[in-house]
């Protein structure tokens, strides 16, 4: 078997025994917290036959490893349950709030990844003049900044001001794709700020490591062009890292914008499992978890494989 | 856990039911001087859609109306549902689906008769059969119905001709206001099983259901009442963050906006193109002791604790002016049958004395508060805890969080901040939380006189003699009981300009909910 495909399949298979690991912690996190899910769906309307009733419907009755593989089978085969406050397949409503984070999500990323590449290359270009000192300070204090705070300031000259942009980013089906972009502006100005200093920091000190070596001096004494050598000679060697720190960062916008979410009224998959974690609606706390789970094991499993495949000496072995 | 569902939907239901008249801001003046006269000038303008930005929504809301418990839910009922009478602003009875009402003397029996050529958003017609499987809905446990406390008086109900027959357990002369209740909202008996189809009978019907995100409804085509309803369509987003909803009303994405934050209503009010407007309503920040825990089992404490409360200082401080001044009772002059008592005030040598009286050990005492337990209740409690201290009582303040606020520490720990929402008579008021066996007693008050004259009240037809009873109910909790009550609060909401015919309606927040009925679009 060539080497690269044998590294592949055993990142895909850690990811999976990742992914089945974090399946137990959720689960067992979810029963350990307080509260009995018969108790808090019967409420104070409770008596001990309906509760008996509910806990053997529930099948909160069988044994916890049971219950763990019946549900495990069940999200496998993409059935999440249903939501014990108001009754919704958790699939169908949880797959319109990941849509609308994917899509919050990519829209940043499609922003920030090239800026954030182009800008770190810059910095490298420009190493200790004045293009270097802007560009980190400005993305410095943008990362800085709590993202609520940009978030409001955003609203406040884009929206209320300005009005240039609305400060609702309420999307919703059917809604025509230039009114979604137009909807989701501000988030996505506020995300890229806020991503966007981490990924250039990091490209231009993967770039700037690289820049030590030998084979860049010979380039240098070839005659090529500074910008030049950073593109073609040592951003390919600086890949690795910087793929990295971005898969990071988009699991990032996937899983940690709730605050985001909340200040721009997002529909995203956040606020979502905010307001069941606040009903212990444990089933759709479950789902949630899994999804974030998966994304971000694959997101670092996708990391991985390029950091793999963008390295010469795996991928041609002697 | 469900206890503390409802109760923190009442919680919810507090900062909606703020309450005070008016308050003498400028910019709140030059915004009623803008108002109120083109409201009553004007023929209202039919047509177009109403957006409203409301805190109090999440994604787990249904639109049963049996189960709704935070704003956006109360608005949902309020715009698809007519209940079978309402209370109007100035507190008197309005006939809605029911026609007229009428009692038995005992106000034991009471007869509801049905209005004709009522129709639902299916097509069908409002019988007085759908108005029974509605109201049996309710009293049905496993509805986990908001109104199942009100409906649990009820010994027996039906159907004669035109007229629904509900009959009591007891005497109550204020069941007409308690059928007003917001989740009593008439559904057609084919709905009962799934009572979360949406099917009402109001002015508006369902278009797009997105719990916690949107909401969006059009004109009901046969609505009965050709007064009210005057939009194309009506649109609520669910905005619970404070700042974004505030952001929305300023850039005109929104008309209205629900519960804004005493703090920057004066500011928000210098905004163009939009008012705040604030209405007086029977909600109250507290602070409460449990009667029969030590060291509040002993009266002059209790008193002298209330003794050291600044409450002027308080509504001042806590609610800008928007608010008015609590005095220990949960009845303020919203009620039908107010009759005021005293204004106790802050009185640190008084205070000092009666805690020297009560002997009580000098001992920090432990007062628990979290964020959530009222808007600014953390910092009403460093307010206390330095008003105290200069009487010479030591208050120890010892956050919560918020998260299990409502299950662990009221209603369990003995001194703790909390908020009441109030209820519509001082009937219901007083049995929630006063009457010695009810579940949300918190402050353990348990006086056999007070809950005779309770059920005494409750029966007594005669106007007068029932004023003078709740005078003495209301003294009774104000001298001895282990309630302290600094301030009630106002509904605080604010309307663009293009929004007419806005009425002051504090029954319950946004005009009662009334606001897409009521108003037009200029």
């Amino acid at each position: 078997m060539h080497p690269v495909l044998k590294l592949l399949v055993q990142r895909i298979a850690l990811g999976l025994i990742l992914l089945l690991a974090a399946s137990v912690l959720i689960f067992v996190g979810t029963q350990i917290l307080p509260g009995d899910v018969a108790q808090s769906i019967l409420g104070q309307g409770a008596t001990p036959e309906t509760l008996a009733n509910l806990r053997a419907e529930l099948g909160l009755n069988d044994p916890p490893l049971t219950r763990y593989l019946n549900w495990l089978f069940a999200a496998l085969q993409g059935d999440l349950g249903t939501a014990l406050t108001n009754g919704q397949d958790i699939a169908s409503s949880m797959g319109k709030r990941l849509g609308n984070t994917l899509f919050l999500a990519v829209c940043a990323a499609v922003v920030a990844v090239p800026l954030a590449i182009v800008l770190g290359l810059i910095a490298v270009r420009y190493q200790g003049r004045w293009p270097d000192r802007v560009i980190s300070t400005i993305t410095l204090a943008t990362v800085s900044v709590p993202e609520f705070l940009l978030g409001y300031i955003a609203i406040f000259v884009l929206s209320v001001q300005f009005r240039v942009f609305p400060s609702l980013a309420t999307v919703y089906d059917g809604m025509p794709f230039m009114d979604r972009l137009d909807a989701i502006a501000l988030p996505v100005i506020v995300l890229v700020l806020v991503v966007l200093g981490h990924m250039m920091r990091m490209t231009r000190a993967a770039i700037l490591n690289v820049m030590e070596s030998a084979y860049v001096e010979t380039a240098e004494l070839k005659g090529l062009r500074k910008f030049t050598i950073i593109a073609r000679h040592a951003l390919p060697n600086a890949i690795a890292p910087v793929v990295n720190v971005v898969m990071l960062n988009l699991a990032y916008l996937v899983v940690g914008v709730v605050v985001v979410e909340v200040v721009f009224v997002y529909p995203g998959m956040g606020q979502y499992l905010v307001d069941h974690v606040s009903k212990r609606d444990v089933p759709v706390v479950q789902a949630c978890g899994l999804v974030f789970a998966a994304v971000y094991i694959g997101l670092n499993l996708v990391a991985d494989i390029i950091s793999i495949l963008s390295n010469p000496r795996l991928r041609h072995p002697k | 856990m469900k206890d503390d569902l409802a109760k923190l939907i009442d919680r919810i239901d507090a900062a909606r039911l703020n309450r005070r008249g008016f308050v003498g801001g400028a910019a709140a003046v030059g915004a009623l001087a803008t108002f109120g006269a083109p409201a009553f000038a004007a023929d209202p303008v039919k047509g177009g859609i109403l957006k409203m930005g409301l805190g109090g929504g999440e994604s787990t809301n249904s639109l049963d109306p049996a189960v709704a418990a935070s704003q956006v839910p109360f608005h949902i009922c309020r715009i698809l549902g007519e209940p079978l009478v309402d209370v109007a602003a100035d507190g008197t009875l309005e006939m809605r689906i029911a026609e007229a009402v009428e009692s038995s003397p005992d106000a034991v029996v009471w007869r509801f008769t049905i209005r004709k050529g009522v129709k639902f958003h299916n097509g069908a017609e409002l019988t007085p059969a759908d108005v029974l499987a509605t109201l049996e809905r309710h009293s049905n446990k496993d509805s986990s119905s908001g109104a199942f406390g009100i409906m649990e008086g009820i010994a027996s109900m039906r159907v004669d001709g035109d007229v629904v027959e509900v009959t009591l357990a007891d005497g109550n002369a204020d069941l007409p206001y308690l059928m007003s209740d917001y989740h009593l909202q008439m559904q057609p008996a084919s709905s009962v099983a799934t009572p979360d189809d949406g099917i009402g009978c109001g002015a508006y019907k369902v278009v797009v259901n997105e719990p916690g995100v949107r909401h969006t409804f059009e004109k009901h085509a046969d609505f009965w009442d050709t007064t009210r309803g005057h939009y194309d369509g009506v649109e609520l987003t669910v905005i619970n963050d404070t700042t974004a909803r505030m952001a929305a009303i300023q850039s005109g994405q929104v008309h209205i906006a629900n519960r804004v934050d005493p703090k920057i209503a004066k500011l928000l009010a210098r905004a163009p193109g939009l008012s705040v407007q604030n209405v007086s309503g029977r909600g109250h920040y507290i602070f409460i002791m449990h009667c029969d825990t030590a060291p509040f089992d002993n009266a002059d404490l209790r008193n002298a604790l209330k003794l050291a409360i600044n409450r002027e200082e308080m509504l001042d401080k806590i609610l800008d002016g928007y608010g008015s001044l609590g005095n220990d009772t949960p009845i303020n002059s919203s009620y039908p049958l107010f009759t005021a008592l005293d204004q106790r005030s802050y009185d640190p040598t008084a205070a000092a004395e009666l805690y020297k009286k009560s002997g009580h050990d000098g001992t920090p005492i432990i007062l628990r508060v979290a964020e959530g337990a009222f808007p600014g209740a953390v910092d009403a409690a460093a307010l206390f805890q330095q008003s105290a201290a200069a009487a010479g009582i030591p208050l120890e303040i010892k956050r919560e969080p918020n998260d299990g606020y409502w299950s662990e520490v009221w209603n369990k720990q003995p001194f703790c901040a909390s908020y009441w929402g109030g209820r519509p008579v001082q009937d219901q008021m007083f049995s929630t939380a006063y009457m010695s066996t009810a579940d949300w007693n918190d402050t353990r008050f348990k006086r056999p006189d007070f809950d005779a004259l309770l059920l005494q009240a409750r029966a007594e037809l005669d106007t007068a003699k029932r004023t003078e009873m709740y005078a003495t109910l209301s003294k009774m909790v104000h001298d001895d009981g282990g309630l302290i009550c600094p301030m009630f609060n106002d509904f605080v909401e604010a309307v663009g300009e293009k929004v007419q015919g806005w009425e002051k309606n504090g029954v319950q927040e946004v005009m009662n909910g009334l606001a897409p009925h009521k108003t037009w679009l200029a």
